[in-house]
């Protein structure tokens, strides 16, 4: 177990100043004017100019900006906005309701996918198992920008379900709508993996000998089917945390939540540049240490390894 | 048994497409968004970029058989041309991530080794980073010229960033197809690298590449409306479904087709390439069913 | 908890499988795994199930535990007598009364046959918290007594290690241990030994016989090797094609098979004072389960065989002495009299 965290930690340090490197050449590097970039088309006077200049190190040779960047990040210094706000505190009004949005959305796609999956899994060919199969097919294949404003148009507006849109302090109800569109991104996958996982263990020799100590079949598929099958479903949250951090931008404008996607959303059409940077880093940051945190989930779930 | 002939994976693989229903509509359906890209004018006379604002948000007439939008185009003809941007943009997009995807990934698997080791790591750290955000940040450094499309711009990010389940997917099967008896036994006859990758191994790891291409395919071009939509994607007289789509909700309560005819059309096409990826990959792999 | 032990004769015999038939239904055809097994087994014996991979002996077993996947695979005739009571005709709830508490079965390949993501302290415990209704403390301190039944060293510690943390060898003690926990009367080991060395296949039997003795229950060995069961088993059921082909004492059927499966399975095991000879193999390959040849199975492969062998009707099950039966037309031939 020991040597496990220390090399999936090492691991994690070589990914981490990747990512972020990668990240940040894309920003900067190979530019002609760094600064026109990161401010778009907006005229910018000569003070701007200096301070951005001086703010991103851009006199410095590359390796020093970059070095200057990490600084920011690990200190929790990441920028000030083109509105001069700092990027801080921005993200630290932001973050709840996407955190609460985002909970939401991993809650209904895992009960969903598990509940679907196993039973697919054990009636496979089915009706049941082939409807669950082309609906999943069909979410899968439905991008973010297609379901969250159909979503809004159909059990916001025309059925009026749901609200509209949530707004600065939504309740969980208010939240519940833009949370199943979120939970639509991932649920197709989780379902396919969770139904292909319970469908393998199902014909595993340590299913017979449970049968074959005389336990129920709720107690042999319930503790002894579910518990292997749902390792590689626990993996998945790492990857599907990126889809919904993408998905939390569409989401977030389309019902109008100020969270962390909607202040992302807002950089972009403004061509805020810092602050498009400064939440893409973070963001960049929490998929990385979620991703860490699920490789060590995975360790402790499967004894297999954490005995390695 | 009066099949005695012994069928080849392929041929076995065609067999068991050749009935299935899923296969056969995802072909109809890339058969005709190509020919919508291709030759838009076959399905409408209509000019899409021939707006005029008094018939802003107008019902259906004539040929605009889906009414028009804020500012009063067509919405139908403006659907119909969008699906060449798709088109064009997915295709190239995942044209390099191909390229890029075999050469890391023949690479990777076929010398193995330290080079193996650190192609396998960079490809971690590429995963370290969400598509999206990487396409946020990448698209919006290769569009910064406000004269441009985008069509370039979203094609390279894409391109750029798409690569990695290709690359592992081929790395994965190229490790396989190398452990073959018949490969080692080309090998001791003396076949060269270059003879073994090309007549032995890459026919073998062909299939996979391909299935996770055609998916990938309908992930770029979801992504490129994804884009589009937030405004860092297609722009000025490019038509695209996603700043179609995202134009479209400002005006949702006034006229719902605009949003709902280019969500259709998108989700359709995604649809197509993902279930013929889908389709092929059974096929080929029965043990998944 | 329902209690099984009404309707039970305990005069009837301890049990009695009687033309039993399993197919598989699968895309590709049926396969007929067992057609018409008969045979049965009394407290403190050791009957030995014998025959080729695929001969449908460990279905066999299978559909007396009624663990059978299913589907593909469906008990289509036949009775499982349990002192009298047919376990086919019960509910599953009441079936499954049966399993580990009367009928337990040990597997071939502990590694998987043990569940990866438990402790066998769990694994074992479970079965008194869930039949019994102890709680974890109890079934705990009877999970520790069990694997030092089992000569499990520093039990108590090992109690919470994983199964893969454990040897071969001791795994499969471990299995042992989960089949005798509730002390069933039938034991059912499907190839015990065979994933196991050739020492450890020694102490793992010895270890078995042993604990059959103190506790006067009935095993069936289920196995391929002619060799593990010379040593152990009273009597010898000698299966192929899904069928009992031969029935008899252990010593006789060494001293004189009289079936011409039996005598060539016999014949095909490395001796040493035959040394330097060339060794008997069977001909051919165990019939396809989709295809059974008509008449006697084995015939294509049988060096006795004549039309008669070919014909419909198979060959009865001729009654040689008491308790030997074999399904053969030429018994006299093969035991040369």
């Amino acid at each position: 177990m020991f040597r496990y965290i220390v090399r999936r930690l090492l691991q994690m340090v070589l990914t981490f100043f990747g990512a972020t490197f990668i990240v940040y050449a894309l920003m900067f590097a190979v530019q002609d004017d760094p600064i026109q970039a990161l401010v778009g088309e907006r005229p910018i006077t000569a003070s701007q100019r200096a301070a951005l200049t001086e703010r991103y190190h851009l006199g410095d040779n590359f390796f020093a900006q970059y070095w200057y960047y990490m600084k920011g990040l690990l200190t929790g210094d990441f920028g000030t906005s083109m509105t001069n706000r700092k990027v801080a505190d921005m993200l630290a009004d932001a973050w709840p309701v996407t955190l609460r949005l985002s909970l939401m959305a991993i809650v209904i796609a895992a009960t969903i996918a598990i509940l679907a999956g196993v039973v697919s899994a054990i009636r496979r060919g089915s009706i049941f198992d082939n409807a669950t199969l082309v609906v999943t097919l069909i979410v899968l294949a439905m991008p973010i920008v297609v379901i969250a404003p159909l979503a809004q148009l159909v059990f916001g507006i025309k059925l009026g379900w749901f609200p509209v849109t949530a707004g600065k302090d939504a309740s969980l109800w208010q939240l519940l709508l833009p949370a199943g569109v979120l939970a639509s991104l991932v649920v197709a996958t989780e379902l396919r993996v969770t139904r292909a996982s319970v469908a393998e263990n199902l014909r595993a020799d340590y299913v017979r000998t449970a049968r074959a100590k005389g336990l129920t079949g709720a107690r042999v598929i319930g503790v002894h089917v579910l518990r292997n099958s749902l390792i590689p479903v626990i993996t998945l949250i790492g990857v599907d945390l990126g889809a919904l951090m993408s998905g939390a931008i569409v989401t977030e404008k389309v019902f109008n939540i100020p969270g962390v996607g909607f202040n992302l959303f807002r950089g972009i059409r403004t061509e805020d540049g810092p602050l498009v940077v400064g939440f893409v880093s973070v963001l960049v940051i929490v998929f990385l240490v979620v991703n860490l945190i699920v490789d060590l989930l995975y360790a402790a779930l499967d004894p297999r390894i954490r005995y390695e | 048994m009066s099949d005695t002939k012994s069928r080849s994976l392929s041929s076995d693989a065609w067999h068991d497409l050749r009935r299935n229903k899923i296969f056969w509509i995802a072909s109809v359906l890339v058969v005709v968004v190509l020919l919508m890209a291709a030759w838009p004018s076959l399905f409408t006379s209509a000019d899409p970029r021939d707006c005029v604002l008094s018939r802003k948000h107008a019902g259906a007439t004539g040929g605009a058989i889906f009414g028009y939008d804020f500012q009063g185009c067509d919405v139908y003809a403006k659907t119909v041309y969008g699906a060449r941007y798709s088109i064009v943009v997915g295709v190239f997009a995942t044209l390099i991530s191909g390229v890029i995807g075999l050469g890391f990934g023949l690479a990777a698997g076929f010398f193995g080794g330290w080079l193996d080791a650190v192609l396998s790591r960079f490809i971690d750290v590429m995963l370290g980073i969400p598509l999206l955000l990487g396409a946020i940040v990448l698209a919006k450094r290769l569009s910064a010229d406000p004269a441009s499309n985008g069509v370039f711009a979203v094609t390279v990010t894409l391109g750029l960033l798409g690569w990695t389940t290709a690359a592992r997917v081929m790395r994965s099967s190229v490790i396989a197809a190398k452990n073959q008896d018949y490969v080692a036994a080309a090998r001791m006859l003396g076949a060269g690298n270059s003879r073994l990758l090309f007549r032995h191994i890459l026919p073998n790891s062909m299939a996979s590449f391909i299935v996770v291409l055609t998916i990938l395919l309908g992930i770029n071009i979801a992504s490129e409306a994804t884009l589009s939509f937030l405004g860092i994607g297609l722009k000025g007289d490019a038509i695209s479904w996603g700043i179609a789509i995202s134009d479209a909700t400002g005006y949702v309560r006034v006229a719902a087709g605009p949003l709902i005819w280019p969500s259709l059309f998108l989700a359709a096409t995604v649809l197509a390439f993902i279930m013929l990826g889908d389709a092929v990959r059974d096929a080929f792999d029965p043990k998944l069913r | 908890m329902t209690d099984i032990s009404v309707g039970l004769d305990p005069r009837a015999t301890l049990l009695h499988v009687d033309d039993l038939h399993v197919e598989f239904r699968t895309r590709d055809g049926v396969a007929k795994a067992v057609n018409g097994a008969s045979f049965y087994l009394n407290p403190g014996e050791t009957l030995a199930i014998l025959g080729e991979s695929g001969c449908g002996k460990s279905v066999t077993a299978q559909a007396v535990m009624g663990i059978l996947d299913s589907p593909p695979g469906h008990v289509t005739g036949g009775r499982v007598l349990y002192r009298g009571v047919d376990l086919l005709q019960l509910a599953e709830k009441d079936r499954r009364q049966f399993r580990a508490n009367r009928i337990a079965m040990i597997f071939q390949d502990a590694l998987s046959a043990l569940n990866p993501v438990y402790t066998v302290g769990f694994q074992l415990a479970e079965l008194f918290r869930k039949h019994r209704g102890m709680s974890r403390a109890a079934a705990k301190v009877k999970a520790i007594e069990l694997l030092d039944q089992v000569r499990i060293p520093a039990a108590k510690e090992r109690i919470n290690d994983y199964p893969h943390q454990f040897s071969g060898g001791m795994r499969q003690r471990v299995m042992i241990a989960m089949a005798l926990a509730l002390d069933p009367e039938v034991l059912i080991a499907d190839e015990p030994t065979t994933a196991l060395d050739v020492t450890v296949q020694a102490q793992i039997m010895g270890l078995l016989a042993e604990l059959q003795h103190q506790r006067n229950m009935g095993l069936i060995l289920i196995t391929h090797d002619m060799g593990v069961v010379a040593d152990v088993a009273d009597r010898i059921s000698v299966m192929y094609a899904g069928k009992i082909v031969e029935e008899a004492p252990v010593y006789d059927i060494y001293a004189r098979p009289a079936h011409p499966y039996t005598k060539a399975l016999l014949e095909s095991i490395p001796r040493l004072d035959h040394k330097g000879r060339e060794l008997n193999v069977i001909r051919g390959l165990p019939p396809s389960l989709t295809d059974i040849p008509q008449g006697c199975a084995f015939h294509p492969r049988c060096g006795y065989a004549r039309d008669i062998c070919r014909m419909d009707q198979e060959p009865p099950a001729y009654q040689i002495a008491a308790h030997r039966i074999a399904r053969c037309h030429f018994i006299r031939e093969v035991l040369g009299v």
